[in-house]
C-alpha cells in the first residue's frame, strides 16, 4: 500500500508539471498585455518597459518558466501584478475559504444526493423515482447565479435570515462563518448532489441485479438488509471515487456561486486573475489547485483500493 | 450589597466611557481596487478608497472648483510658469510624521522619479518642485500648464508619507501609510479593505465615522440586496434599473449626479492597417452614424433617463459645454443623405464592445438603430483586458470605451485627441486641434480656455474621430440612518461630515 | 468449464432489436425522447414559423409582460422572446450535443485504449488527462475560446475540450474493472483480435455509466454556454442562445422575472429530457439486466 502512494506521489510530479506549463501557455495564447491593462492611462514607453522588465515578460517564455519553477523549489511564487501582494499570501487567505466553502458543500451534496439516489434506484420506475429524479435534476440545470440570486432575496432581504454575501474567517466567528457560507454551500451542493444522485441510482441498480443480490434475496435476506447492507455497501465504491474527484474540483473554485456570493475563495481569484492577466497569480493558483485535485484523487483511488478486496488483493 | 452598588457604578462609568457603539461604515464597491499606492494605481474603485486613506494638496467641490486640502491657498505667476502653495500646518501623517514641504517636494519626485509610477505623465509639465520655506512650496513648469492643479486633485496630489515610502518602496501598496482621514488596516484581496479613524487627523473634527469597511460586490443585483439586508451602509454605482426600487424603498436614501465622464465610440483613424477602411476615412459617415443615433431613446431604455445624452466630451451641464453645438436629435433621412454622398448604400462595421450587459444592451440598441440608416454593425465582444491592447494596437475598426473623467476640461480631450496624446488609439491627428487645446493648457485665464475649447469642439465635431453618446449618472444608495453624505460629479465618497446614527 | 463455455457464459452482445424494444416499453424514456425531439424539431423549423423577427428591438416595448402580441413577452430591449426562445434552442441544443459529442468522441476511445492496453501509453493519456482535470474547467474554456477566437463553434470546441478527460477517466476505470471479467479473459485466451475485445466484449459493458455521465454533460454544456456567452466567448449578440439570455435576464430579476422564466424553464426541461432519455438507453442496453 505504501509502495503504491508512494508511486502515486511520484507520478504526480509528471502531471503538475504538464499543469504547470499549460498555466504557462496561457501567456502566449491569450490576447491582450498585462503591462498595458496595469498601467492604465499612463502610456509613457520608459514606465511600461520597466514594468515588462521587472515582471520578466520581455524573456523569452522558456527562461520566465525555469526561472519561476526555480521560484516555486525555493518557494516563491512570485508576486501579483495588480496589487504587489506576494502570490503565496493570496493562496494562504483564500484556501481556507475554498476548503470551508468545499467540504460544507460536500456536505450538502452527499446528505441530498445519495439517500435520493438510493430511494431512487430501489423505487425504479415508479413515481418515487420520477419526482426523485425531478428534484434532483433541477438543482443541476437552475444555474447557480440564478439560485443564488433568489436565495439572497428570499433568505436575506425578505427574510432577513442569513447574510446576503461576504465571508468572515471561520475561527473569528464561528456561528457567522458558518452562516454566510450557508447559501453558497447549498447552491453548489444542490447542483452536485444532482451528479451524485445519478451515479448513485445507477451504480445500486447494477449492483441490485447482480446475481449475489439475488441469492441473498432467494435466501430470504429482509429487503432493507438488503438495501443497506449488501447493496449499498457495493454501490458506494463509485461513489466514493466520484465524491473524492467532485470534491477536488471544489478546490479549484465554484466561480459563479463565489461571484454571486463575494466569497474570495480561489474561483473568483482566478478568474479576476485571468481577466487582469495577472500571470503570477494563475500561474501560481492553478498549480496549487492541480495539486490539490491530484491529491483528492489519490485518496479516492487508495480508498477505492481499500474497499475493493479483489482489488486489494491484486496489488 | 454596597459591593454590588460599587460594581455597578463601576460598570456604569465603564459603559459610558466607550461610545456607545463605535460606527462602522460599510460601503459596497463595484470592484476590487488594485494597489494601494497613489503613485502605481489605475482604478477607479482605488480613487473611492483614496479618498478616506490619503489626502491631496488641493480637493475639489461638488460644483467642481478647486478647494483647499492640504494646501491652503495657491498662486500662478503672471506667466503660469510657477505655482506656489502655501501648506496646511501641523498635519501628520499616519505613522505620526510630519507634513511639510520638504514631504511635498518628496512625494511629487516620488511620483516623476520612481520607475514603476503611473503619474509621469500627468505630472511632465513639471520642471522642478522646490520648498521655499518650511510651508510653501514652489513649482516650476516646463510650459504653462493650467491643469496641474487639477492633477493635484486627484492621485498626483496625494499625499504619502516619505518615510515609509522610502521604507517600502515600490511594495508601498501592501501597507499604505498617508494623510487622510482614516488610516489603513487591513486587505484581503477581493474581500475587503479596512480603515480606521486617524485620531490625529487636522480635520479629525468633521469625521464622524470610526471605521470603514469598503467591500468589492461586482454583482449590482447583489450589492443592493446588501444594502437592503442590512450588510452594507451605503454602495456605490447603482444599477440605473434599480433606481426606482431605491427611491420606493422608505429605508434607503437615494443620491446622484451625472459624472464629468462620457461614453463613446472611438474611430480607428489612422492606427495601422485596419484604419483603412470608408468609416475611418470618410468623416460624412461617422457624420451619418451619429444622426442615426437616438440619444435620448438610448438614456431611457438603457438608463431608464437617470443618464444625460451628449455629443462633446462634457456634460450638457458643464460650463465647458459648447452650447452652439447641441445634443443632435436623431435625424434618419439625414443620415442616409450623407451615406448617399459618401457613395454608400449600406456599409458593414465591426463594433469592439467590452462584455458587460449594460453596454452590451446599449450597443445592441444602437446597432439597431443605424441598421435604418444603412449600417450592419457586427457586434464582438471582448474582456477588457483584450479590448485594451486590441485599441492600443489598432486592431478595431470602431470601439466602445467609457472614460470616468476628469475635472480639468484638459484631462477628457488632450490625451485622447492630440496627436502624441498617450491614450490616442484612433491616432487621429490635426495640427489645428493640437494647437487649440495646447493653447487652453497654457492659460490660466477660464474665458481665454473657454474660447480654445469652443473652437475645437467645432472642429471634432465635425471630423468625429470620437462619437459621444452620453454621461452615465454615478447612482449611490445608502440606508436612511446613514446621513450628511454629498454626491460629488467625480463620483467619489467623501466621508468628512458623514454620519451613522 | 472450458473456455468456450466461458465465453457463451458471457453477457449477450447489444442486439440492437432487442434493445429499441426494450427502450419503448420505457415510459420515461419515451418521455425523454418526446421533450428531446419537440425542442429538436423546434429548432429546426424556425425559419418556417410565423415569429417575429428574434433581432428586431422596439423601444416602445422593453420588458413588457406576457401577452397576446408577445406572449412570452419581451426582453431589456424590447425583442420577442417566443422567437428569441426558438431560434436561441438552436445555439443552445448544438452548444449541448456537439460539446459532449466532442469529449465522447475524443475521450471513450482513449479511455478505452488506455485501460485496455495499460503500460506507458496508460501512463501518457492518464498523467494528461489528470492534468487537464485538474485545470478548473472555466479556465480551460476560457484559455481555448480566447486562443480560438470568439464564436459559438469555438465555444462548443472549447467546452468538448474540457468536458473530454472525464470520459477519458470514467472509461478507463470501468475498462480496468470489465477487464478482470473471466469473460473477457476468456475472449483473449482463445485469441480473439484486441479490436474485437474491445468493441465486442469491453465497450458494451462499459456504457451505462458514460450514457448517465453524458447526459448529465450535456446539461453542464448548455450551461457552460451561458457563461462562455456572459465572458464575450459564446453567441455573440445580438443572436439569441439561452444561456445568454438568462446571463442578461439576471440584472432584472425582480423588474421583469419572464426574462429568467422561460430559458430557465427550456433548460431544465432539457436537461431532464436527456437524463430520462439517458437513463432509458442504460436499461436498454445494460446486458446484465434481462
Amino acid at each position: 500500500m505504501y509502495t503504491y502512494i508512494g508511486k502515486r506521489l511520484l507520478l504526480a510530479i509528471p502531471t503538475l508539471i504538464i499543469i504547470s506549463i499549460f498555466a504557462f501557455s496561457l501567456q502566449k495564447l491569450l490576447p491582450g498585455d498585462p503591462i498595458l491593462a496595469m498601467a492604465g492611462e499612463e502610456r509613457d514607453p520608459q514606465v511600461l518597459e520597466f514594468l515588462r522588465d521587472k515582471y520578466r515578460l520581455n524573456d523569452p517564455i522558456i527562461y520566465q518558466y525555469f526561472y519561476w519553477v526555480g521560484g516555486v523549489l525555493r518557494g516563491d511564487l512570485g508576486i501579483s501584478l495588480r496589487t504587489n501582494q506576494p502570490v503565496l499570501t493570496l493562496i494562504a487567505q483564500k484556501l481556507p475559504v475554498t476548503i470551508q466553502l468545499a467540504v460544507m458543500a460536500m456536505a450538502f451534496a452527499l446528505a441530498i444526493g445519495v439517500p435520493i439516489g438510493i430511494l431512487a434506484a430501489v423505487k425504479k420506475n415508479t413515481m418515487v423515482d420520477y419526482i426523485a429524479n425531478i428534484v434532483a435534476l433541477s438543482g443541476l440545470s437552475v444555474p447557480n447565479f440564478w439560485m443564488g440570486i433568489m436565495l439572497i432575496l428570499l433568505v436575506s432581504v425578505k427574510l432577513g435570515l442569513l447574510p446576503a454575501s461576504g465571508y468572515e474567517p471561520f475561527f473569528s466567528n464561528p456561528l457567522r462563518s458558518l452562516q454566510t457560507m450557508l447559501m453558497p454551500a447549498f447552491v453548489i451542493g444542490l447542483a452536485l448532489a444532482a451528479t451524485l444522485m445519478r451515479h448513485t441510482r445507477s451504480s445500486m441498480l447494477t449492483v441490485l441485479s447482480a446475481d449475489y443480490i439475488r441469492t441473498a434475496r432467494a435466501k430470504g435476506v429482509s429487503e432493507r438488509a438488503v438495501i443497506l447492507e449488501h447493496s449499498f455497501r457495493n454501490a458506494l465504491l463509485p461513489i466514493i471515487t466520484l465524491t473524492a474527484l467532485l470534491f477536488g474540483e471544489l478546490l479549484a473554485g465554484a466561480v459563479l456561486t463565489e461571484q454571486i456570493f463575494t466569497i474570495p475563495g480561489f474561483g473568483k481569484l482566478i478568474v479576476d486573475a485571468v481577466f487582469n492577466r495577472d500571470y503570477a497569480v494563475v500561474q501560481g493558483v492553478v498549480l496549487c489547485t492541480g495539486a490539490g485535485f491530484i491529491l483528492m484523487n489519490l485518496v479516492a483511488d487508495v480508498l477505492y483500493i481499500l474497499l475493493n478486496p479483489r482489488m486489494r488483493a491484486a496489488l | 450589597m454596597k459591593k454590588v452598588q460599587l460594581l455597578a457604578t463601576l460598570l456604569a462609568s465603564v459603559l459610558l466611557t466607550i461610545p456607545v457603539s463605535a460606527a462602522e461604515l460599510r460601503i459596497g464597491l463595484q470592484d476590487d481596487a488594485d494597489v494601494l499606492d497613489p503613485a502605481q494605481s489605475r482604478t477607479f474603485v482605488g480613487r473611492i478608497v483614496y479618498t478616506s486613506l490619503c489626502d491631496k494638496l488641493v480637493d475639489v467641490n461638488p460644483s467642481l472648483e478647486i478647494v483647499p486640502q492640504l494646501a491652503t491657498d495657491w498662486k500662478w505667476s503672471d506667466d503660469g510658469s510657477e505655482l506656489t502653495m502655501n501648506l496646511r500646518q501641523n498635519v501628520v501623517f499616519h505613522d505620526e510624521t510630519p507634513f511639510n514641504a520638504a514631504a511635498v517636494v518628496a512625494n511629487i519626485q516620488r511620483s516623476q522619479t520612481l520607475p514603476e509610477s503611473r503619474r509621469k505623465s500627468e505630472l511632465a509639465s513639471v520642471a522642478k518642485v522646490e520648498a521655499t520655506s518650511d510651508y510653501q512650496v514652489k513649482f516650476t513648469l516646463k510650459a504653462p500648464d493650467s491643469s496641474l492643479l487639477a492633477q493635484l486633485t486627484d492621485r498626483a496630489g496625494m499625499m504619502v508619507s516619505p518615510k515609509a515610502a522610502a521604507e517600502l518602496g515600490a511594495n508601498f501598496g501592501n501597507k499604505p501609510v498617508c494623510s487622510g482621514p482614516f488610516k489603513f488596516v487591513e486587505r484581503v484581496q477581493q474581500d475587503r479593505i479596512v480603515l480606521e479613524k486617524f485620531p490625529h487627523y487636522w480635520n479629525a473634527a468633521n469625521i464622524f465615522i470610526d471605521k470603514v469597511t469598503f467591500l468589492p460586490i461586482p454583482d449590482s443585483t447583489v450589492r443592493l440586496a446588501n444594502l437592503q439586508a442590512g450588510d452594507l451602509d451605503m454602495l456605490e454605482r447603482l444599477a440605473a434599473t434599480d433606481a426606482a426600487a431605491v427611491k420606493n424603498d422608505a429605508k434607503l436614501t437615494y443620491a446622484d449626479a451625472i459624472g464629468v465622464g462620457y461614453m463613446a465610440l472611438y474611430t480607428n483613424i489612422a492606427n495601422g492597417p485596419r484604419a483603412d477602411n470608408p468609416f475611418g476615412k470618410d468623416k460624412r459617415l461617422r457624420q451619418a452614424f451619429s444622426l442615426a443615433i437616438d440619444r435620448d431613446a438610448v438614456n431611457q431604455v438603457v438608463y431608464e433617463g437617470t443618464s444625460v445624452a451628449g455629443n462633446q466630451p462634457f456634460p450638457p451641464n458643464s460650463p465647458w459645454f459648447d452650447k452652439d453645438i447641441p445634443v443632435p436629435a436623431r435625424d434618419i433621412d439625414k443620415a442616409k443623405a450623407l451615406m448617399k454622398e459618401a457613395g454608400h448604400e449600406t456599409l458593414d462595421i465591426d463594433l469592439q464592445i467590452a462584455n458587460n450587459p449594460v453596454q452590451m444592451q446599449m450597443m445592441q440598441i444602437i446597432q439597431s438603430m443605424v441598421a435604418e440608416a444603412g449600417f450592419n454593425v457586427k457586434l464582438k465582444t471582448t474582456e477588457f483586458a483584450t479590448l485594451l491592447s486590441e485599441q492600443t494596437a489598432g486592431n478595431y475598426q470602431l470601439g466602445r470605451s467609457d472614460w470616468s473623467g476628469r475635472v480639468d476640461p484638459d484631462g477628457n480631450l488632450h490625451q485622447f485627441v492630440t496627436c502624441k496624446g498617450g491614450i490616442n488609439d484612433t491616432k487621429y491627428c490635426n495640427p489645428e486641434v493640437d494647437t487649440l487645446l495646447n493653447d487652453a493648457r497654457k492659460s490660466t485665464d477660464n474665458a481665454v480656455r473657454k474660447q480654445k475649447y469652443d473652437a475645437a469642439a467645432q472642429i471634432l465635431n465635425d471630423d468625429l474621430p470620437i462619437i459621444y453618446l452620453g454621461h452615465q449618472a454615478w447612482i449611490w444608495a445608502l440606508k436612511k440612518n446613514v446621513t450628511g453624505f454629498i454626491p460629488s460629479p467625480d463620483g467619489m465618497i467623501r466621508l468628512q461630515g458623514v454620519k451613522k446614527s | 468449464m472450458t473456455m468456450q463455455q466461458v465465453i457463451q457464459n458471457a453477457p449477450p452482445t447489444r442486439a440492437q432489436n432487442r434493445a429499441w424494444k426494450k427502450l419503448k416499453a420505457n415510459k420515461s424514456a419515451l418521455v425523454g425522447l418526446v421533450i428531446i425531439t419537440f425542442f429538436i424539431v423546434l429548432a429546426i423549423i424556425a425559419p418556417l414559423l410565423p415569429l417575429a423577427d428574434p433581432l428586431a428591438t422596439n423601444w416602445s416595448a422593453i420588458r413588457k409582460a406576457p401577452s397576446a402580441a408577445h406572449w412570452l413577452g419581451t426582453d431589456d430591449i424590447g425583442r420577442d422572446i417566443l422567437s428569441r426562445m426558438i431560434w436561441g434552442a438552436r445555439a443552445s441544443l448544438m452548444a449541448g450535443v456537439f460539446s459532449v459529442g466532442i469529449a465522447v468522441a475524443i475521450g471513450v476511445p482513449l479511455g478505452l485504449i488506455s485501460g485496455y492496453f495499460g503500460g506507458w501509453i496508460d501512463m501518457i493519456i492518464s498523467r494528461i488527462t489528470e492534468a487537464f482535470l485538474a485545470m478548473p474547467f472555466l479556465i480551460t474554456a476560457i484559455a481555448l475560446a480566447a486562443f480560438l477566437g470568439p464564436s459559438l463553434v469555438n465555444a462548443m470546441i472549447a467546452i468538448g475540450f474540457s468536458a473530454m478527460p472525464l470520459f477519458v477517466r470514467l472509461t478507463r476505470g470501468q475498462v480496468l474493472t470489465v477487464k478482470t471479467e473471466d469473460y473477457v479473459e476468456g475472449a483473449r485466451s482463445v485469441g480473439l483480435g484486441h479490436y474485437r475485445i474491445i468493441t465486442r466484449y469491453i465497450l458494451p459493458n462499459v456504457f451505462s455509466p458514460l450514457l448517465v455521465q453524458a447526459s448529465l454533460t450535456i446539461a453542464t454544456a448548455i450551461i457552460a454556454e451561458a457563461s462562455l456567452s456572459f465572458l464575450g466567448l459564446g453567441q455573440q449578440p445580438p443572436s439569441p442562445s439561452w444561456g445568454s439570455m438568462l446571463n442578461v435576464a439576471k440584472n432584472f430579476l425582480s423588474q421583469a422575472p419572464w426574462m429568467a422564466m422561460w430559458p430557465g424553464a427550456a433548460i431544465f426541461l432539457v436537461v431532464i429530457g436527456f437524463n430520462l432519455l439517458g437513463d432509458g438507453l442504460r436499461d436498454a442496453l445494460d446486458p446484465r439486466e434481462a
